[in-house]
């Protein structure tokens, strides 16, 4: 057995590439998301009605559905209508247009219980529009969503494992490809579940900081 | 920030306001005005429309009769000539709000801001004011309502007291022509009353020009160059403080003055 964990650790330049690019397609993808979805609640709260109801209607549809089956559509179906795109940019907008959904989702849910009070005193002070959402309500709504925007980080990186269907060599993948050449599953496996913690503990232990900031500059 | 006193030409002036909310009529051709360096009190029962009236001044809420003019120009309406007029965008409206200065019942300070930061933010971002002079001003304002110490404090650690100060040195961070008070004490515990109160004193003595929403009748008898009396969405009565305090004209008055005093 532990013999059988030196050759998974002789695997290690494979686990690393692995892991490497599991980190660089979720971060990217996580900054992506959360870019869209600051620009997607402001659709979700739109004083226009209709906006409002198809931007929150093509939210709920994205919540409702399995990530994979959204990697299936974009890598399977696309195609058929004509587009064609490399793996990395279907598992790139797959993860993408999945979590700017729920980032949205959470970021409208803070902004709703923001007090009103806040949003007003900006405009009594100059504030309208982008420039009121930028200074005085992103920043608190940030705050206020900092714990649950973080679990949906960590849900982003378990879900990105579905990309080795798409043959992206991310951490699930080449942990695959190291136990199929050396038969050794359990021992490979325990290796990436502890990789994948890692990066998962991590997010959690910088939600917590966050959590600090909040006692501080939220409110009560 | 200090006008001549009494100048004559009004800095606020509303005619004939009027407002609706649903079938709820809050209020019914309020006029007022109020001069250079002048402060003026607006008193009445709870319900009556106080606030409302406030809100109208700078357009936080939009009446649906009358009119507002800051130094004689119209508030929310852009005139097109020939007597035409269009309404503000919210980007003009928001620009115009910046002459006055608001301080509310809950004081709304930014939570996510540091005293200072609530205190230069307006200035820089929406004012675009030199970010050393915005920090040099509040600096010298923190000491004029005495929380220098309290520069880089969260106004989560902030007593109520201390947050109403802060709030009206943010709405004075702005150099705006008037200052609108929204019961700045109503919701603060009574001994953190005084300390809020002393820097509007300040305030109404230094010059500058304020209305005040208020229940502190004592306030309003020492620092109110003139008491503007509202019932029912309606004023009932305008007179300086001393002879308001002391025979008001109207029923109405005397009998709200029985109950405060």
């Amino acid at each position: 057995m532990i013999a059988n964990f030196g050759v998974v650790l002789g695997e290690w330049r494979s686990l690393m590439t692995g892991l490497v690019n599991t980190i660089w397609i979720c971060a990217l993808s996580g900054l992506l998301s959360l870019l869209f979805a600051v620009l997607v609640a402001q659709l979700l709260v739109s004083r226009r009605r209709a906006v409002r109801r198809v931007t929150q209607s093509g939210v709920d549809v994205l919540r409702a559905i399995p990530f994979l089956m959204l990697l299936f559509l974009i890598y399977y179906c696309l195609p058929t209508l004509g587009l064609r795109l490399s793996s990395w940019t279907c598992g790139l907008s797959a993860l993408v247009v999945y979590n700017t959904a729920y980032f949205a989702e959470i970021l409208r849910g803070a902004w709703a219980h923001l007090p009103r009070e806040q949003e007003e005193a900006g405009r009594a002070h100059g504030y309208a529009g982008l420039r009121l959402y930028r200074r005085i309500i992103l920043p608190q709504i940030f705050i206020a969503a900092g714990p649950v925007l973080g679990n949906q980080m960590i849900t982003l990186v378990k879900n990105s494992a579905f990309l080795l269907v798409i043959t992206i060599p991310d951490l699930t993948f080449m942990a695959n490809q190291v136990q199929a050449i050396h038969f050794i599953p359990f021992e490979t496996m325990l290796v990436a579940v502890a990789l994948y913690w890692t990066i998962c503990s991590t997010i959690e232990w910088g939600v917590r900081r966050l959590d600090r900031v909040a006692v501080v500059r939220g409110h009560e | 920030m200090s006008e001549a006193r009494g100048s004559a030409a009004p800095v606020v002036e509303a005619r004939e306001l009027g407002k609706c909310f649903g079938t709820l009529r809050v209020l019914r051709a309020v006029s007022l005005r109020v001069a250079a360096g002048r402060t003026l009190c607006v008193l009445g029962p709870s319900g009556s429309g106080k606030s409302t009236l406030l809100r109208c001044l700078n357009f936080l809420e939009r009446p649906d009769e009358g009119a507002v003019f800051l130094r004689g120009e119209r508030v929310g309406f852009v005139g097109l000539g020939a007597g035409r007029e269009r309404p503000m965008t919210d980007r003009e409206l928001a620009r115009m709000r910046t002459r006055f200065g608001m301080v509310f019942q809950q004081f709304n300070l930014w939570p996510h801001l540091t005293v200072l930061g609530n205190l230069v933010e307006s200035p820089i971002h929406v004012q675009h004011r030199p970010r050393e002079q915005a920090v040099a001003e509040a600096e010298a304002l923190l000491d004029k309502i005495g929380l220098r110490d309290k520069r880089d404090a969260y106004p989560s650690r902030l007593s109520g007291g201390q947050k109403q100060r802060v709030a009206i040195a943010r709405a004075l961070a702005m150099k705006p022509e008037v200052l609108l008070f929204d019961e700045p004490t109503s919701s603060l515990d009574p001994e953190l009353v005084g300390e809020v109160l002393a820097v509007m004193r300040d305030l109404a003595r230094e010059g500058q020009t304020m209305i005040v929403v208020t229940h502190e009748i004592g306030f309003a008898r020492e620092a109110a160059d003139e008491i503007l009396f509202i019932d029912e969405g309606a004023v009932v009565e305008t007179a300086p403080p001393a002879r308001f305090f002391a025979s008001p004209s109207t029923a109405r008055a005397r009998q709200f003055l029985q109950r405060y005093t």
